[in-house]
């Protein structure tokens, strides 16, 4: 046993060492890491088609290394961040902004939570004064049944 | 039992939303190019000697069929009977975008499967496609007499669509 694992420790040392270089760095992906910067901004606020729940920014598909390519050429050419997102949302649709526009379309969209969270709140404020109102005095009925209830008790009590 | 109905029928409504909103496929992105004239491009052709053909221009006054499509793509190969059938016994033209492909691989599949296009385009990078808003293959496109893009169909291609979108567009633009 011992003769092995000393046999595959030499292997080990000399395939470590043979394979030994000095640490490089490592090349960048990109010529222009402004261009990279404004790339990475932009893209992560657009939607892979194809892998939808990822930004087009850390999708591996190939669409989006397609759009990229596209958004770094137009971003060369001085494209401003707004026309990019023009350029792509011509063709795809607003789908494609993770942030969609605010118009009459989408106007039930962006209001939508707000409004069912006053909804909700209105019913809340609607049942809890409902619930208080009704706690209020009791009726000479229920006074009555009250005092019967807490006479009865009494002697249930010292029963026990 | 009343205060139960305002709630019950809240939520039945809820339901309904829902329920539809399930039905819907996020895959299938609706086109923002239903409407708009034809993006101006010029490719080669499959198989031919390099010139370009512009579509947009070669085919105006007449609908024709802009289909997209791989030798990689299985979905393709699905849709393919449908196409051969559509080229057939329709007096459309069909014009294909061979989508990042390589061109003898691409050949060899037509000749394969048949050839159902008056022209194949070859896109090798992509980018006219995505003029076209092209995100995945196969994706179909009705043109009609003027260039305007009237209608696109994501996925391959079914005889329902055929049936209940296609041929009734077609027949309408050809009048």
């Amino acid at each position: 046993m011992n003769a092995w694992r000393a046999l595959l420790a030499a292997a080990l040392a000399v395939h470590l060492l043979a394979g030994a270089q000095p640490p490089r760095e490592a090349r960048p992906l990109a010529d222009d890491p402004v261009v990279e910067a404004r790339l990475v901004a932009i893209a992560a606020e657009l939607r892979c088609l194809v892998c939808q729940n990822e930004s087009l920014a850390e999708s591996r598909a190939p669409l989006a290394l397609d759009l990229r390519r596209e958004i770094r050429e137009r971003i060369g050419q001085g494209a401003s961040d707004s026309e990019v997102r023009e350029f792509l949302v011509a063709r795809y649709g607003d789908f494609v902004l993770y942030r969609p526009p605010v118009t009459p379309r989408t106007w039930a969209l962006w209001a939508g939570p707000f409004v069912l969270l006053a909804v909700a709140a209105a019913v809340l404020a609607a049942a809890v004064r409902r619930g208080a109102s009704r706690g209020a005095a009791l009726s000479p009925q229920e006074q009555r049944e009250l005092d019967a209830l807490l006479a009865s008790d009494a002697p249930r009590e010292e029963r026990r | 039992m009343k205060r139960f109905a305002l709630p019950l029928v809240a939520f039945a409504l809820l339901v309904v939303l829902l329920a539809a909103g399930l039905r819907l496929d996020p895959r299938e992105v609706p086109s923002p190019l239903i409407g708009k004239s034809v993006p101006a491009f010029a490719l080669p052709r499959l198989g031919g000697d390099g010139a370009t053909f512009a579509p947009a221009d070669a085919l105006r006054g007449q609908p024709w069929l802009f289909n997209v499509w791989a030798s990689w793509c299985t979905p393709c190969l699905q849709e393919h009977p449908l196409l051969m059938d559509l080229a057939r016994t329709q007096r459309v033209a069909l014009i294909g975008l061979n989508y990042k492909d390589r061109a003898d691989d691409a050949l060899r599949w037509l000749a394969r499967h048949g050839d159902p296009y008056q022209a194949t385009l070859v896109d090798a990078d992509g980018r006219a496609a995505i003029d076209w808003g092209v995100y995945g293959v196969p994706e179909t496109f009705v043109v009609d007499a003027a260039g305007t893009i009237r209608f696109k169909h994501v996925g391959p291609l079914t005889d329902d669509v055929l049936q209940r979108q296609v041929l009734p567009l077609l027949q309408e633009l050809r009048r």
